[in-house]
């Protein structure tokens, strides 16, 4: 299977080298593998190349290359499974996956690699059985400290810590210290989602995707029950139909191994004994037919002087979420005719920012509020060969190159299909120790938000 | 042995997969491998190695082939990706000889697939990417209505983005093309270039089969006056009016104006023969190659300037009086005073031409304009699912084929042997072998003197005497992958004329076979065909009873090329 396996950084440092079967016959592979991904052809893709009678799989992960080699023709998909299997489970053991993170684990690494593959061969990725066999600790670095800031002012500064969920839990390992239980006794579930889009110049939508995920991080000591609750009107696929309303629907949805679903069917209820660390609980997505509406619209008016070569962009952008939701980190990238050098800019309120940088406009909205509308205007010089003389400014096509405006924003507590876990309970408790925390927590953002011009 | 659950399910398995005993008592074996389906505490790795030990089996009936596929059912819902695709495989391997059970399974494996080209990690929407152009090119109309899942993002990497393009361009129909050609249009004016070109490419693609739509699209984008556009744009032009010849018109319309906009090779040498061949429909013709014959001795690329050459003489014959003077000032230069050879070749043939008269002429370069049939040559006609099922959720579709050709290639062939003439020419470039088509294998190059006789009957104690007596003539190690059908094998063999005296059973090992054949003059060619067990080469031992090397080498080429045929028609 598996010949050879290394990590390695973002510039192609090697931090973790690890032979499974001795046939790389003396040369530096990693070395080999970063020369050919730096010196690849454009049309070739790197995911899987080929050299010397050894083929060479890499995912990136968190800026690092994980990649395996093989000499033999197996399964693309089993492969990446694996890969990913094993970025989780580093970032499990490790408390996130990163180049210091690695560094500094070094030997809690190679550890997992001697348990999961044997003579290049996976034995398993369980979390559960890997328990038993590893012994080496992980080092974190030091904690966070309210006190290292400088900005924050020392009045409030107990309730504030005592109030925001902990800031350490996505950088804490999770298997860990077998000694400490009590301290760690939290269970984490997110639903994310990602809103891929398209929207045509004439403001009809083209294309609407929905891609769901509901994720796990479980430090519970294994063995413990959970329930997840979702909402009752939820429906698989379209000739379903459940309660009342128009009720929330997805088109297709998959489970982990591990859910029992005898309550999925009548109360929309998955029960599970999840193990130590993360775990995509469900997966779901839906397309065309989005229950809310999308939250944001675009309305850009343009108009350029041919002769003058004066380009003029009015982008008005409204939101439609519910007015007690906002959109964080909203970014607006429009990429800009070629040879734009400056632009001048008027926007609608203080806070936002906009930007001309490698050949866009980058127009930053901190926050938005729900039911807003928020405009810029702005006005470039678009050089190139004088066009025809026309009479004053035309809202006629726009120039070459003023690109499709692409949105990035993240919607906290809201999910575009709507569904909501209800509640998260734990029905069975080995320790029988204190009650634990339960984090749930909804999110959407945005994978793919164009709108064209 | 890989951990899959329990020593005992370890031994199961290889009791079942390498015990001949077993494998000879029927009901044994079946049951062995009913209960290896059965096991349920695989996790998912053990599951993918399952499906993958499966595909050795062969069931014996019909019946025992559906109830497989009845426990396998349930890996097909798996979350895991790698078993999903296993079980596909191990359905589509299983199941050769019912199209419509394979047709089944696709559909069924459609949803994964889909949910896979929009996952969030970027090498897995690649792959799935490379195995759904695999299912498009037998299946074409099998993703047509979700054809919005393949537009492509504006944040995807390079790799992605031409692989979706692809599929685009594979799973256009009647319903999506007017959608489809739009989303297509709108990466035409792409900031990066590749992707622009390569989607220009793309709409030429479709403009084999929706012509006019096509045609409007690329006139509209000459129109853009961007470099990078306008050439691939002619290019494209000069393909379509090869194979479509009723464009012509709309293309010469469109073209007058674009040669302000070309620099590169590619470009320029589609603009020439272009205008050459259609010149006497494009009125400014000999204007704008009056333009280029000015700046040829500027011209750095000789291909241009062959191109060049072709197209003047041949506007000369349709429009004579326009183009005298400047072939005549083209010839002068190519001749006198260009300094590549090749160039300064074909000018002399031309001038030389032009002496013996204009009839012979006009003969030798009056070609066809068009040739519609090339269209149907090329486009592979929709493969069976059996030529590429065992390549599923491997990674050849991962590579492609002609790269996966080469590949194999660097790994194989170790020539012990005197070096013979590559005549397994149609054997190298792998998608456009029609796969069980036996008629290839008759139009062998017919090589030297040799004929075989046809039903040579001898017997095999003949055989093993004249073996024992004869020495080695020739030894020759050819690559090998899998084991061999060993029907496939015969038959081919039969069809050139070498009798099979004897061949091991499948799957024993090593496996060997002896062959026999006989030319017009009597000399007797018997053969050793020996695999050895790690499957990787096929070794051949030829002994003759004259000593003839011509006919010894024409007799080893033929068995080279079938055997050739063979292994690359399974790999």
């Amino acid at each position: 299977m598996i010949s050879q396996f290394f990590i390695l950084s973002s510039k192609g440092d090697p931090l973790i080298y690890k032979d499974f079967r001795g046939d790389s016959g003396g040369r530096d592979v990693a070395e080999l593998f970063y020369r050919k991904l730096t010196g690849l052809p454009g049309d070739e893709s790197p995911v899987v190349m080929h050299h010397d009678d050894r083929h060479f799989i890499h995912i990136r992960h968190s800026g690092l290359y994980l990649v395996a080699t093989t000499s033999e023709n197996i399964s693309p998909f089993s492969l990446l499974e694996l890969l990913s299997r094993l970025a989780t489970l580093l970032g499990d053991y490790c408390g996130s996956l990163g180049e210091g993170t690695i560094s500094r684990n070094v030997a809690l690494v190679y550890e997992l690699l001697d348990e999961v593959l044997d003579y290049g061969y996976i034995q398993t990725t369980s979390t559960e059985m890997l328990r038993n066999f590893i012994q080496t600790e992980p080092v974190v670095s030091k904690p966070f400290s309210l006190f290292d800031l400088s900005s924050v002012g020392l009045f409030g500064a107990e309730t504030q810590q005592s109030k925001v969920a902990p800031s350490s839990a996505a950088s804490r390992p999770v298997l860990s210290s077998r000694t400490d239980q009590s301290q760690k006794n939290e269970v984490f579930l997110d639903v994310v989602e990602r809103l891929s889009v398209l929207i045509a110049s004439n403001g009809s939508l083209l294309k609407v995707d929905v891609q769901g995920e509901i994720r796990l991080k479980s430090f519970l000591p294994s063995g413990s029950e959970i329930r997840i609750g979702l909402t009752e009107e939820f429906c698989v696929g379209k000739s379903e139909l459940r309660g009342y309303g128009p009720g929330i629907r997805v088109d297709e949805v998959s489970f982990h191994s591990s859910v029992h679903l005898d309550e999925f069917e009548s109360h929309r209820i998955l029960r599970l004994q999840p193990a130590q660390g993360e775990l995509t609980v469900m997966r779901y997505q839906l397309s065309d037919d989005l229950a809310s509406p999308l939250p944001f619209r675009l309305f850009p008016s343009v108009q350029w002087d041919r002769g003058s070569g004066r380009l003029q962009v009015y982008l008005k952008l409204r939101c439609d979420l519910p007015p007690k939701s906002q959109a964080l980190n909203v970014r607006l990238h429009l990429p800009l005719p070629r040879g734009v050098v400056s632009l001048s800019q008027e926007l609608s309120s203080p806070e936002q920012k906009a930007e001309l940088g490698e050949g866009a406009l980058r127009w930053d909205l901190p926050r938005v509020q729900g039911g807003s509308q928020l405009s810029g205007l702005f006005q470039m010089d678009v050089p190139g060969p004088p066009g025809p003389p026309s009479h004053g400014p035309s809202t006629s096509a726009p120039p070459l190159g003023l690109g499709p405006a692409s949105l990035s924003f993240e919607l906290p507590r809201h999910t575009c299909s709507g569904l909501q876990v209800r509640f998260l309970r734990l029905t069975f408790r080995p320790c029988g120790n204190a009650n634990p925390h339960k984090w749930v927590r909804h999110l959407s953002h945005s994978d793919a938000y164009v709108i064209r011009i | 042995m890989p951990y899959l659950g329990s020593e005992d399910v370890v031994k199961e398995l290889k009791k079942a997969l390498c015990n001949p005993h077993i494998q000879a008592d029927r009901l044994r074996y079946r049951n062995v491998i009913q209960r290896v389906i059965r096991m349920s505490k695989l996790d998912q790795w053990g599951q993918a190695e399952v499906l993958n030990f499966l595909l050795r089996y062969q069931p014996r009936s019909e019946e025992e082939l559906f109830d497989i596929l009845n426990l396998l059912d349930s890996f097909l819902k798996s979350s895991s990706p790698g078993v999903v695709m296993g079980a596909t495989k191990l359905f589509l391997v299983l199941a050769k000889k019912f199209p419509h059970v394979q047709t089944d399974v696709l559909v069924r494996v459609k949803g994964p697939l889909l949910a896979a080209c929009s996952s969030e990690s970027r090498e897995l929407c690649f792959a799935a990417l490379c195995h759904v152009r695999q299912i498009l090119h037998s299946l074409p109309g099998h993703f047509s209505s979700h054809y919005k899942k393949f537009f492509c993002s504006y944040s995807e990497p390079h790799y992605i983005k031409l692989q979706k393009v692809e599929v685009l361009c594979e799973l256009v129909n009647d319903e999506n093309v007017q959608q489809v050609l739009e989303e297509l249009r709108g990466y035409c004016t792409d900031v990066s270039a590749d992707f622009s070109q390569a989607a220009i490419f793309a709409i030429g693609g479709i403009a084999r089969t929706y012509t006019d739509q096509c045609v409007q699209i690329l006139t509209e984008l000459l129109g853009l006056r961007q470099e990078h556009i306008t050439t691939v744009v002619v290019q494209t032009f000069r393909d379509l009016v090869w194979l479509c010849p009723q464009c012509t018109e709309a293309v010469c319309q469109a073209l007058p104006g674009c040669e302000e906009n070309i620099q590169d090779s590619e470009g320029k040498q589609a603009l020439i023969w272009l205008l050459g061949v259609h010149g006497e429909r494009i009125p400014n013709a000999p204007y704008v190659l009056e333009d280029f014959v000015e700046n040829v001795k500027s011209e750095t690329f000789p291909a241009v300037k062959m191109e060049l050459l072709t197209a003047l003489l041949r506007l000369f014959l349709s429009r004579p009086a326009e183009c005298q003077d400047m072939l005549g000032r083209l010839l002068y230069y190519c001749i006198e005073e260009e300094k590549d050879m090749a160039v300064r070749d074909r000018g002399l043939f031309y001038y030389r031409l032009l002496l013996v008269g204009i009839d012979e002429v006009k003969r030798v370069l009056c070609s066809p304009k068009s040739d519609p049939s090339l269209g149907l040559l090329e486009d592979p006609a929709e493969r069976p699912v059996n030529s590429w099922a065992s390549d599923f959720n491997t990674l050849v579709p991962v590579y492609g084929r002609a790269r996966w050709a080469t590949i194999s290639k660097c790994q194989g062939a170790k020539h012990h042997g005197p070096e013979l003439p590559n005549t397994a020419s149609f054997a190298t470039s792998g998608s456009l072998i029609p796969e069980e088509n036996k008629e290839t294998i008759q139009e062998l190059p017919d090589s030297g003197a040799l004929m075989l006789v046809p039903n040579l009957q001898l017997t095999a104690e003949y055989f093993e005497k004249t073996w024992l007596s004869l020495k080695v003539a020739h030894q020759q190690v050819l690559p090998w992958q899998g084991a061999v059908h060993a029907d496939t094998l015969q038959m081919a063999l039969q069809v050139v004329n070498i009798q099979t005296i004897a061949m091991s059973r499948a799957g024993a090992r090593p496996w060997k076979a002896y062959l026999s054949a006989q030319d017009d003059s009597g000399c007797l060619f018997l053969t050793e065909l020996l695999l050895e067990p790690e499957n990787s080469e096929i070794q051949i031992s030829v002994k003759q009873n004259e000593a003839r090397t011509e006919t010894l080498n024409s007799f080893i080429s033929v068995l080279e090329t079938v055997i050739r045929t063979i292994g690359d028609i399974k790999s």
